[in-house]
């Protein structure tokens, strides 16, 4: 169904490089670091404005995840199916999982090029990819169920998400930016409050999906 | 026959949310207040390096522990009990702490805000404490538009109550990060609670919290009250509803039989 209607790849991907390309109108591209002539405030600020492109295009992203299922009450018939309510909230955010890989892969690509970052340890920039975005799409999965089904949901998930994953964005844009510029020790204390956010939202959603099913 | 029935239900429920107990309350709340207003004012001297805006934090520190210590408290014991025991009680109580949290909460960026201007020079600072109870007023704002969604009220009030925990949860997190986030960004912030208090204006930052915990004990039994009003009123009428149907319904069958016969 999602492969056929090609919803992320002609829609969520290009937004996302969108935004990275209006970042740099907002910050002028020749604006240089006081103190350091061959370094640009964009290519400073790299690491939070990728984190940034990365959760306004999630928000599409997830709002979509939930929108295909409403149409023909498909959630009411994967729980006729007999299954699990954590067994939807884990393949729901895994999908998703899946989808912002493939997200942040683009974007990051299109990060480098436009900003022009270097990369001095790929290990931790992955690992922090990773926990990240588990934690992104976990909550994001949690919050979307949360407003399933109702009129307002596009302005409601927003609103009710992006402060809960403000801390993500502060963890993974300081742990990145250790990854890019280094030293790498800086970024891996980040790590466990993006791991320990992760954990807590896959546990909070495997328990909360149960009574948000239910009922719709 | 029906509006009868109906007006008896509605004059069984009191026209105000006042009581005997939440009207001595209320009394006590203004001479408190007044009290405050003159050891605050006039009373406590200026301290050495804030001058008059330490004044501020007779409030501004008080109501932040009211709505982060108890308001959001009572909103997380609300929502658990309402899931455990299915009460409405608990799920209004829940929700009509969370508006005086978020009213309490506003008050306090506010007056942090007022004292950010002479002390800090800006009104804004990214200083922690500051930055995360902007968070948390965002994140409860967010709670209050679930409440207010219209849907079914029982699936609402169940939605409400999950969210009401995890944004407890929500609250403790964002805290902890963005404390964290500051202190490794910048050695030491300016820390309220360090500034140096004598005898008066200790007692006077102790009055003020006295002072805002009676304050919203006494408008969360107001809040708590027309919330409860406004439900009954829903089952009132929900009742009004079904039983003009019912004597449509006999009405109809009354006249169907007269034309049969």
């Amino acid at each position: 169904m999602e492969w056929v209607s090609r919803v992320l790849t002609t829609q969520v991907l290009p937004f996302g490089l969108l935004v990275l390309i209006l970042f740099g109108f907002g910050i002028s591209p020749d604006l240089q670091v006081r103190g350091s002539e061959d370094r640009s405030v964009l290519e400073q600020v790299a690491p939070g404005l990728f984190w940034l492109a990365v959760l306004f295009s999630a928000l599409l992203a997830i709002g979509r995840s939930f929108a295909i299922e409403a149409v023909d009450g498909n959630l009411d018939a994967l729980r006729l199916a007999g299954l699990e309510p954590a067994g939807i909230f884990l393949g729901k955010g895994a999908a998703t999982l899946v989808e912002l890989f493939v997200l942040e892969l683009i974007v990051g690509v299109g990060a480098f090029l436009f900003y022009g970052s270097p990369l001095a340890n790929p290990l931790l920039l992955i690992t922090t990819v990773v926990l990240a975005t588990v934690g992104i799409a976990a909550a994001g999965t949690l919050y979307a169920a949360l407003a399933a089904g109702l009129r307002v949901r596009d302005t409601l998930v927003p609103l009710l998400l992006l402060p809960v994953l403000a801390p993500v964005l502060l963890a993974a844009t300081l742990a990145t930016e250790a990854a890019l510029f280094g030293p790498a020790s800086d970024g891996w204390p980040w790590l466990y409050a993006l791991g320990a956010f992760a954990i807590l939202y896959v546990g909070a959603g495997i328990l909360a999906f149960g009574s948000l099913l239910e009922e719709s | 026959m029906t509006t009868t029935g109906v007006d008896t239900n509605v004059s069984t429920v009191p026209a105000h949310t006042g009581s005997r107990g939440s009207r001595a309350l209320g009394a006590i709340c203004l001479v408190l207040i007044a009290a405050l207003l003159i050891f605050a004012l006039w009373v406590t001297p200026p301290e050495v390096s804030q001058r008059d805006a330490v004044r501020l934090f007779y409030i501004h520190v008080p109501s932040a522990i009211v709505s982060f210590y108890i308001a959001f408290t009572i909103t997380l014991i609300g929502s658990i009990l309402y899931l455990a025991k299915q009460s409405v009680f608990w799920d209004l109580m829940a929700g009509a702490s969370a508006e005086i949290g978020v009213v309490f909460l506003g008050f306090t960026l506010v007056t942090g805000m007022l004292w950010g201007r002479p002390t800090w020079g800006t009104y804004w600072q990214w200083d922690p404490r500051l930055t995360s109870t902007a968070v948390s007023f965002v994140l409860y704002l967010g709670y209050l538009a679930v409440r207010r969604l219209d849907m079914d009220p029982a699936l609402r009030s169940r939605r409400a109550a999950i969210l009401g925990i995890v944004s407890f949860a929500n609250l403790i997190i964002v805290r902890y990060s963005v404390s964290w986030w500051r202190s490794l960004h910048q050695g030491t912030t300016l820390d309220p609670v360090d500034t140096q208090m004598d005898g008066v204006m200790l007692f006077t930052f102790f009055l003020g919290t006295i002072t805002m915990i009676l304050v919203f004990f006494w408008l969360l039994i107001h809040r708590f009250r027309v919330a409860w009003l406004e439900h009954q009123l829903a089952e009132v009428g929900l009742e009004a509803a079904i039983q003009e149907r019912r004597s449509e319904g006999n009405a109809s069958d009354a006249s169907s039989d007269g034309k049969t016969r």
